[in-house]
């Protein structure tokens, strides 16, 4: 590799290989080397959380959301997949010359409506404009800070074998729904991004059973690559079952117009909860509770593999395995 | 989901599994190639091998009209792509497959050519319609069903007179592959059976495998795209095979036909005619395999417009993509699988695209190899 391409940035091999060789080796150190979707780091009086995450979404407005409410979100669910209480974020935003004022101020309400619902205050931030066409419009970097309940630590390396595997709810949404609206590729749906904040139920499922072990959120690459990720980092392999998982069947539908498989594509409000088997039950019940977690669903379990094969029984019956993307999905030609 | 959870039934398909064993004799092997990648696609994606008895063997056939694509054509697409003023429209799975030197269509967009994704050949008559100051070239490739849209779109350049688009033609046939494999056998019987496409014949109707069916006895039957369209397809193959029946029978009666779409193969008669030989990626040179376009739409042949240098390349020695689209061995048994070729880095034809035969197993199916593939 001498140049970078897109498939660096599509959440698949070639993008944690990129993170390993160039920046993991360049910034070494032992928060770092956790390797999870943010750093937890203990301060005097208890324990943080730190997360960043830029936005570069095109479409800016989809159905469901903008990259504005999906700034806020993102990272909010990065700090509390942690089992963190949100506090603070910042916003840093490149904006490119001749971008629409309107929209800059549609995006600025969004997020700020997105702040308050999740509970947590943006205070501070940055802003550069650069010439046109140097940018897609605007492009969005927030970092977010909580703090971690005293006991709890949540990883992804505390998998186990036998551990429960469960969703919040429906695969795909978000990224069929972001397709729906690109250039070129326009369909009639009804099919809305989930873009949510995922504070607030994480908190339930957090008091509810502390015994979690692991949190995720199944963003670009979607459940398949999360699912990979987890089982390396863990040393575990994982066995799901294709009819447990759910996915919309207009989602299901987009897909197969598509050639795309809903396993690999986006969510932007659902989580992955891995638990012991006895607490399963119980984390279900605390997830269909609440309103972002109605679909919850137990997909499949841990099981010892030192291969940390992700596997998956099939509707059919027969099993296969559910692997890592190899760059961008791209949909097929017949 | 209407129309397609009705195909994926899993108490169907456990029916069928069990008349499947049930027919199959255990004294013999059947080996039956799935000519489509949207089989081998379905099959892997379904886990469907695990519903045959061990003595029904699935050989995944050359049909991923990604994987078959010589090198050299790839490179000629890249070539153009970067010539100035060029805007180079290709479907989607296209953009990834390696040339010499790890080259791609991706990797020549991140050093500046305009290579754009389309989903149609209307997309890319439309880029050429909103780009007048640039020369658009859509890049053809397909088996027969990806063909007649291209005939629509150089009737419709032609009909419109526009300048600035034109058609890079890689347009290959079915039953020509299939009668080249045949044909290449030299003396062994490297088939029992065919599952005949889905898409394609639609477009060429069934009639269009007869004389090979029969030429080489071969039970023929075409199959629908879903899993259980496929089981239902093995379970007919068997029975003909069992009977000692050679005839091309068709389980995807909701959308072929004998004759196929007459309206579309018009269209693909005016536009294009057959290339004396091509080469295939993995295949070798297969006569009368291919499409060029006609003289009279010559202006709109990229070939013909743009001096595109003859490009040569060969596949890695150590490659058995050669032998597993024949059957002769599976993608374990190349010693490339799973070290130097991945799909991260292809090397060969059957893992460049998802629906090409070691692209499928190391997708799906590397778990049951032992500790090897890792």
């Amino acid at each position: 590799m001498t140049t970078i391409d897109l498939t660096h940035g599509s959440g698949g091999r070639a993008m944690h290989r990129l993170i390993k060789d160039v920046f993991a080796q360049a910034f070494d150190n032992h928060i770092l080397a956790q390797g999870n979707d943010q750093a937890a780091f203990d301060v005097a009086g208890g324990r943080m959380v730190m997360s960043t995450d830029g936005f570069v979404i095109s479409p800016l407005f989809f159905p469901g959301g903008d990259i504005g409410s999906l700034a806020v979100h993102g990272t909010v669910n990065d700090v509390a997949l942690a089992g963190a209480k949100p506090l603070y974020l910042s916003a840093g935003f490149i904006i490119e010359e001749g971008f629409p004022l309107s929209d800059l101020v549609t995006i600025a309400h969004s997020m700020a409506r997105a702040a308050q619902e999740a509970g947590v205050w943006i205070i501070t931030g940055d802003t550069k404009v650069v010439e046109r066409g140097k940018g897609d419009g605007v492009f969005i970097t927030t970092t977010g800070v909580g703090v971690v309940p005293p006991g709890l630590e949540l990883s992804g390396d505390k998998i186990r074998p036998g551990d429960a595997i469960l969703v919040s709810g429906t695969m795909g949404d978000h990224g069929v729904a972001v397709l729906s609206q690109r250039e070129g590729l326009s369909f009639e749906t009804q099919i809305l991004s989930d873009c949510a904040s995922l504070n607030h139920l994480i908190a339930d499922m957090v008091a509810a059973v502390p015994t979690l072990r692991c949190l995720r959120d199944p963003t670009r690459g979607g459940l398949a690559a999360t699912l990979n990720e987890l089982a390396h980092q863990s040393g575990v392999g994982m066995a799901v079952q294709e009819s447990a998982i759910p996915v919309r069947p207009e989602v299901a539908g987009a897909c197969e117009l598509l050639g795309l498989d809903p396993l690999n594509v986006a969510n932007e409000g659902k989580l992955v909860a891995f638990c012991p088997p006895e607490d399963a039950e119980r984390l279900l019940t605390v997830l269909r509770g609440h309103p972002l977690g109605k679909d919850a669903a137990i997909i499949g379990h841990a099981l010892d593999d030192p291969r940390c094969f992700v596997r998956m029984e099939t509707r059919m019956g027969g099993v296969r395995m559910i692997d890592w993307l190899s760059g961008e999905q791209l949909p097929r030609i017949c | 989901m209407k129309y397609v959870d009705e195909y994926r039934d899993g108490a169907t398909a456990a029916k069928l599994a069990r008349a499947i064993a049930a027919l199959a004799q255990p004294e013999r092997v059947y080996r039956l190639m799935e000519f489509c990648g949207g089989h081998t696609h379905a099959i892997s994606r379904h886990g469907l091998t695990d519903l045959l008895p061990p003595n029904v063997e699935m050989i995944h056939g050359p049909g991923c009209p990604v994987c078959v694509l010589p090198i050299e054509r790839l490179e000629a697409a890249i070539h153009l792509a970067l010539s100035e003023g060029v805007i180079l429209c290709s479907y989607g799975d296209m953009l990834r497959v390696p040339a010499a030197k790890g080259r791609s269509l991706l990797k020549a967009r991140a050093e500046g050519a305009d290579v754009r994704m389309v989903y149609s050949t209307t997309d890319a008559l439309q880029v050429a319609q909103d780009n007048p100051e640039r020369q658009v070239v859509f890049f053809a490739i397909g088996f027969e069903t990806t063909t007649p849209p291209t005939a629509v779109a150089l009737l419709h350049a032609k009909a419109l007179g526009l300048k600035n688009f034109s058609v890079f033609c890689n347009h290959v046939l079915t039953p020509a592959a299939i009668q080249g494999i045949l044909d290449g056998a030299q003396g062994e019987r490297p088939l029992d059976g065919v599952i005949g496409p889905s898409h394609v014949s639609t477009i060429i109707g069934s009639q269009a495998y007869e004389p090979f069916a029969f030429k080489h006895a071969l039970p023929v039957v075409i199959a629908g795209f879903e899993p259980l369209d496929v089981m239902q397809s093995i379970l007919m193959l068997i029975s003909q095979i069992n009977a000692g029946r050679h005839e091309v029978e068709n389980q995807y009666i909701r959308a072929v036909t004998r004759s196929g779409n007459a309206k579309a193969q018009a269209l693909v008669a005016e536009v294009f005619e057959l290339r004396p030989s091509f080469a295939w990626r993995g295949l070798g040179t297969v006569p009368w395999s291919a499409l060029s376009i006609r003289d009279a739409f010559a202006d709109l042949d990229a070939e013909k417009r743009f001096e595109v240098p003859a490009f040569t390349s060969q596949d890695n020695k150590a490659c058995a993509c050669a032998d597993i689209i024949r059957g002769r061995k599976k993608p374990r048994d190349c010693k490339l699988f799973g070290t130097a070729c991945t799909p991260d880095s292809p090397l060969g034809a059957c893992m460049v695209s998802s629906e090409g035969a070691c692209a499928a197993h190391w997708t799906f199916g590397r778990f049951r190899d032992g500790e090897a593939a890792q």
